[in-house]
């Protein structure tokens, strides 16, 4: 949060000058990459430019992705500083609950917004009842959500074993469309397009509404104005007759609601197991730790960077993939403990 | 916190009271009347985690960094001993004689917890947990993906610990006294060490690290010196743990075991190094006969149950609870006693600690 738009663009340009202009050359580098048909020299340096496009949209995917888990756990941590490390228990929860209203129903988008709705009010209930009783108190916060991101893993898998569950998303979700982007050139002539599955451009989809939609409520409503004002001073919020605790318990049902909800979205890119919380808190934890805490942009950034490297190390040295995004927070760190986006 | 307790006395011997030698002589004779199976699998292996615990206990405790990256450290000491050593898989086992593996381990480990600290310490509070969360899962993702060095899922099995003195120090009694002595020595150690300039400066910083600071002390190399020692403990509980169960997976690393390193150090209690080694205890002994109780599978459930109640209504863990058990002791007999020593009551329970 703290965003401040194009205003913030042509600021960055005029301060720094320099690194405009390297983001400007490798965007530049990058597009031509994947419009371009590659010369014979480009493949035998980095293999086919296919596995190249193909990387970059599954980390740009899986960047949404993360961007959708991380985006509540740093809304609720700018907010009220709580590190919530049961947010991946909510992201796996709600991925159940959605599959077996989606199974039940057999309507997709019922499981979603269930979802939504049942992480938003376990969300408020734990607010509620555990975090309002140890305001200020960081370190508590963080053993409780522990506490409850264990029993809540032990019962998940009482409840739904161990079996792998995968979830079907309606009809016109499914398959594959052709990309406007040739991979190679057949000796006859004729181009080869890209094809890419269509759900996980709706992921990207969703991703970017969620985001914008973030953004919007952020800086141009009422509560938003209220939720950025007690980012800043929760104190001052609180004394000029805002209900603090009301916001709270809204801002957290957003933050677990948006848990929720990426659980189906993302449940249905992948799968559902037990372990996907753990996987998930990780994104989430390094997500915001390399693009600061309590940041809105700053998660966007840092699930796109994340989401890349896991893809593009996968695809390119798959034993040191976990090392590459472990070496990206680290590098942040050293240079800026707060984090890309982070303030102070 | 208060920190009083730390100040209480300037020489461990004249604190010599009944409690702690009723303690120190049941754990020696504890081999003479105990099974095998309460020797090994709860005297030893309590021994091995509480003092991996005691390793966090002294980070988060004396230096306010609670690190869940503690278990991530004794894991390396572990992997190390199997990759330099020997080990039945086939992999790796540079066969290294024992004199030279252990301490390449344990001085491995803590430079390793030194890295962590290095990563971490530039943040503070919240950020510390979170860093070393993402360390910890990190490592564990890739070990279990590395083949080459760490044998990836399968792990390391078949690590011995070596024969000295004609002794098998894998039989439950030499083992038990082996743990033991090392537990016993880290436990006076940091006790001691909590009350000298370099603990209390910890301390200090732990309160108040910007006026420390402008007091001129070098915070951050405060810091990471602790996480070198803790790195030490920590280290050397990786070795005997790795020998304890004579094998080492991803799974002994996982994220799940090392939020059990500081469930045991929270239900423990943070503000004495005995704490570490109670949590341990009851641990293990939950673990181990929570199977009578409920079903198996649901300990996870057991576990995190008590740790939220501890959290919840017992912030500093088992020990408070006793305290305060001990406090209304006393002032309930205090103020029967005479109005002379009025104020001992709120004294008493810093140096109560002592005792238990």
């Amino acid at each position: 949060m703290g965003d401040s738009g194009a205003g913030g663009m042509r600021q960055f340009v005029e301060r720094h000058t320099f690194w405009a202009i390297i983001i400007l050359l490798a965007a530049a580098v990058l597009l031509w990459m994947i419009f371009a048909v590659w010369p014979e020299w480009l493949i035998s340096a980095i293999g086919r430019k296919k596995t190249f496009v193909n990387t970059l949209l599954n980390g740009v995917t899986l960047g949404g992705l993360y961007f959708l888990v991380a985006s509540g756990f740093t809304l609720v941590f700018g907010l009220m500083r709580n590190v919530n490390l049961a947010h991946g228990s909510l992201y796996l929860l709600g991925a159940y609950i959605g599959y077996e209203v989606a199974e039940a129903s057999g309507n997709w988008f019922l499981g979603l917004a269930v979802a939504f709705l049942a992480m938003a009010a376990s969300g408020v209930l734990m607010q509620v009842l555990i975090f309002r009783r140890m305001e200020g108190d960081d370190l508590r916060q963080t053993l409780v959500t522990i506490a409850i991101s264990i029993i809540a893993a032990d019962l998940m898998l009482a409840v739904w074993t161990g079996t792998t569950y995968q979830f079907a998303p309606p009809e016109w979700l499914f398959g594959a469309t052709t990309l406007p982007i040739v991979s190679v050139v057949k000796a006859s002539g004729d181009p080869v397009f890209i094809k890419y599955p269509i759900y996980r451009l709706t992921v990207l989809g969703v991703a970017l509404t969620v985001g914008i939609g973030l953004w919007l409520f952020l800086n141009r409503t009422k509560i938003g104005m209220m939720i950025r004002a007690g980012v800043n001073d929760r104190q001052m919020l609180s004394a000029s007759g805002v209900n603090v605790q009301l916001l709270f318990a809204l801002v957290f049902a957003i933050g677990a609601g948006l848990a929720g909800f990426a659980g189906v979205v993302g449940g249905t890119a992948l799968s559902i197991a037990p372990g996907e919380d753990i996987r998930y808190l990780l994104a989430s934890l390094i997500v915001v730790i390399v693009g600061g805490l309590g940041s809105v942009t700053g998660a966007a950034i840092g699930a796109l960077l994340i989401g890349l490297a896991e893809q593009f190390g996968l695809a390119y040295f798959p034993t040191y993939g976990v090392v590459l995004t472990f070496l990206i927070m680290v590098v942040v760190l050293a240079v800026r403990p707060q984090g890309l986006m982070g303030e102070g | 916190m208060d920190a009083r307790q730390l100040f209480s006395g300037n020489s461990l011997l004249s604190e010599l009271r009944p409690g702690p030698l009723v303690a120190v002589a049941f754990l020696l004779a504890y081999p003479a009347f105990a099974s095998d199976f309460f020797i090994f699998q709860i005297g030893a292996y309590s021994l091995i985690l509480g003092t991996i615990a005691l390793s966090l206990t002294m980070l988060a405790g004396y230096g306010g960094m609670v690190s869940l990256a503690q278990l991530t450290v004794a894991g390396l000491a572990g992997y190390l001993v199997a990759i330099l050593g020997d080990n039945s898989v086939g992999v790796m086992g540079l066969g290294w004689p024992w004199w030279l593996t252990v301490p390449v381990a344990i001085l491995g480990a803590a430079l390793f917890s030194v890295f962590v600290g290095a990563i971490s310490v530039r943040t503070e509070g919240i950020y510390t947990i979170m860093i070393t969360l993402a360390i910890a899962v990190a490592f564990f993702y890739f070990v279990r993906q590395n083949y080459v060095i760490f044998n990836g899922f399968t792990g390391f099995a078949g690590v011995e610990p070596p024969a000295i003195f004609g002794l098998y120090w894998r039989d439950p009694a030499p083992f038990y006294y082996l743990t033991l002595a090392l537990s016993g020595g880290f436990f006076l150690a940091v006790l001691y060490a909590s009350r000298s300039t370099f603990g209390l400066s910890l301390q200090a910083i732990r309160d108040n690290p910007r006026r420390m600071r402008a007091l001129g002390y070098d915070v951050t190399l405060h810091r990471i010196v602790a996480y070198f020692l803790s790195g030490l403990i920590a280290g050397t509980a990786g070795v005997l743990l790795v020998w304890f169960n004579g094998r080492i997976s991803p799974g002994s690393v996982g994220i799940d075991v090392a939020i059990d390193i500081l469930v045991i150090a929270v239900v423990g209690g943070m503000r004495h190094p005995v704490g570490p080694f109670i949590g341990a205890i009851a641990f293990v002994l939950l673990e181990n006969f929570a199977i009578d109780l409920i079903d198996r599978e649901r300990f996870n459930t057991v576990i995190g149950l008590a740790f939220l109640l501890v959290v919840l209504f017992s912030p500093d863990g088992l020990l408070g609870i006793w305290n305060r058990l001990r406090d209304k002791l006393r002032l309930g007999r205090n103020a029967r006693q005479d109005a002379r020593r009025g104020e001992g009551g709120e004294r008493q329970p810093a140096e109560s600690l002592e005792q238990t």
